[in-house]
């Protein structure tokens, strides 16, 4: 759309310094047209998305991080007379240990854009619910962390074994709690000093149960560690999408 | 549009400024002066509903009324000029969008450039397209802190042509270093020592 559309703007170049400009006619402040919460989320996410694919800063080195650890692990794991069985559940349990700092990795990296830039001010004062930018945050880290374990999981069955889908369920599940809890304590630790140190003081412990299902879901069988994964998810999601108010609210 | 009443402003042992009051109509225009540190930036954040005060209280116009630029022109810089604007256009809800922006970046000399990215432009146009930003949803309350930093002389003139339009209409905050500028809008002036 340019400025020479339809509705009576002069052509382009034709604008001079005393056009007015505020409060021209047609601009109504008082009858501005509803925009949906979801698509506040969707502009949003797209926004993560555009700097990703063209700054590529985040899901490569996502990407290079867990291959290189599940390599450090399968060099680190002793092999021999290792039971499978035993060797099996070892090996599910690197593959969480680095599902977990890899997303961590991503973490930190989530509102940096908005903190090198003080964007975070801009984002704040709009008149859209703030939990849109939270929402559009953890939807980004989620496609993240989604890009870089279909990735991961070949590359663990290369390493090690080979996931079934209670595997593949429980790393979509506990996808979606990094990233509910992850975003929300990302944006705390932005308004903080020392950042790099304070995200993964607040989101390891938090991220214990994670692993606890994880871990649960993909050698035990039965829906049970798959359901306290879902539980995890539903209870902080909830809690995250309430509290990012009062997370970037200074007044 | 603005009431705030007996503000201080403390960060741990160390005042920032104490008991300022500040009262501006709609169409008034306060011009806040001061040496580096004195307090300014932190008052403005303030008054733009950025910073909470140590004491004391603030009454300003409701989220999506205000524009405030800060030190950093608040736009991304791996997008272009028309994706960020379309991107705070929906979330400020800018009604008729598309000719808003398209009407401000040719107004500040940005549309050629529009679908450049941002992180390819010098430190003045950036600030040229934080001012597109602050002006697209047509704020009551306008905040700017140091507004002429890294603006040519084309681009102060264009600042100063907006400033004038702005007078009168919406409530402008400004603070800055070269207070000849726009001393004569001031309708109220604060000096930090």
């Amino acid at each position: 759309m340019t400025p020479n559309g339809s509705s009576g703007w002069p052509p382009r170049g034709s604008l001079s310094h005393e056009r007015p400009f505020v409060r021209f006619p047609g601009w109504a402040p008082v009858e501005k047209p509803a925009v949906s919460y979801f698509s506040d989320v969707g502009a949003l996410v797209r926004k993560d998305l555009l700097l990703e694919i063209r700054a590529k800063e985040t899901v490569p080195a996502m990407l290079i991080f867990v291959v290189a650890a599940l390599t450090i692990f399968h060099f680190a794991v002793p092999t021999g007379d290792v039971p499978v069985a035993a060797s099996q559940k070892v090996a599910l349990g690197l593959l969480w240990t680095a599902i977990v700092f890899t997303s961590l990795l991503g973490l930190t990296r989530a509102f940096v854009p908005e903190r090198e830039q003080g964007l975070m001010d801009a984002l704040v004062l709009a008149p859209s619910d703030r939990s849109a930018i939270w929402l559009g945050k953890a939807i980004s880290v989620f496609a993240f962390l989604a890009v870089t374990e279909a990735l991961a999981l070949p590359a663990f069955a290369f390493f090690f074994y080979g996931v079934g889908w209670n595997v593949v369920a429980a790393i979509v599940l506990a996808d979606i709690g990094i990233s509910a809890v992850g975003t929300l304590l990302g944006a705390m630790a932005v308004a903080g000093r020392a950042r790099e140190l304070l995200l993964p003081l607040l989101f390891l412990p938090l991220a214990i149960p994670i692993i606890v299902g994880g871990v649960g879901a993909s050698i035990a069988s039965g829906p049970k560690y798959l359901e306290f994964l879902g539980l995890y998810d539903g209870v902080f999601v909830l809690l995250s999408w309430a509290a990012f108010e009062y997370v970037v609210s200074e007044t | 549009m603005i009431t705030a009443t007996n503000l201080s402003k403390r960060y741990g042992a160390k005042r920032i400024f104490d008991k300022v009051e500040v009262r501006l109509e709609a169409g008034g225009f306060l011009l806040v002066t001061g040496p580096n540190g004195s307090g300014k930036t932190t008052l403005l954040r303030m008054l733009a509903g950025l910073d909470a005060p140590t004491k004391g209280t603030v009454e300003l116009p409701e989220r999506g009324m205000i524009g405030y630029l800060g030190h950093e022109p608040l736009v991304y810089r791996e997008l272009t000029p028309l994706e960020n604007l379309h991107l705070f256009g929906r979330l400020y809800r800018v009604p008729e969008r598309g000719e808003r922006i398209g009407m401000l970046l040719e107004r500040f000399g940005l549309w050629e450039v529009r679908s450049d990215r941002v992180s390819t432009f010098s430190r003045g146009m950036r600030q040229r397209l934080g001012l597109c930003r602050v002006l697209l949803h047509d704020p009551q309350l306008v905040v700017l802190d140091e507004p002429f930093n890294a603006l040519d002389q084309a681009g102060s003139e264009l600042l100063d042509a907006t400033l004038d339009e702005l007078h009168g209409k919406s409530a402008v905050v400004v603070a800055t270093h070269d207070p000849e500028r726009v001393e004569r809008l001031a309708t109220q002036r604060l000096a930090f020592a």
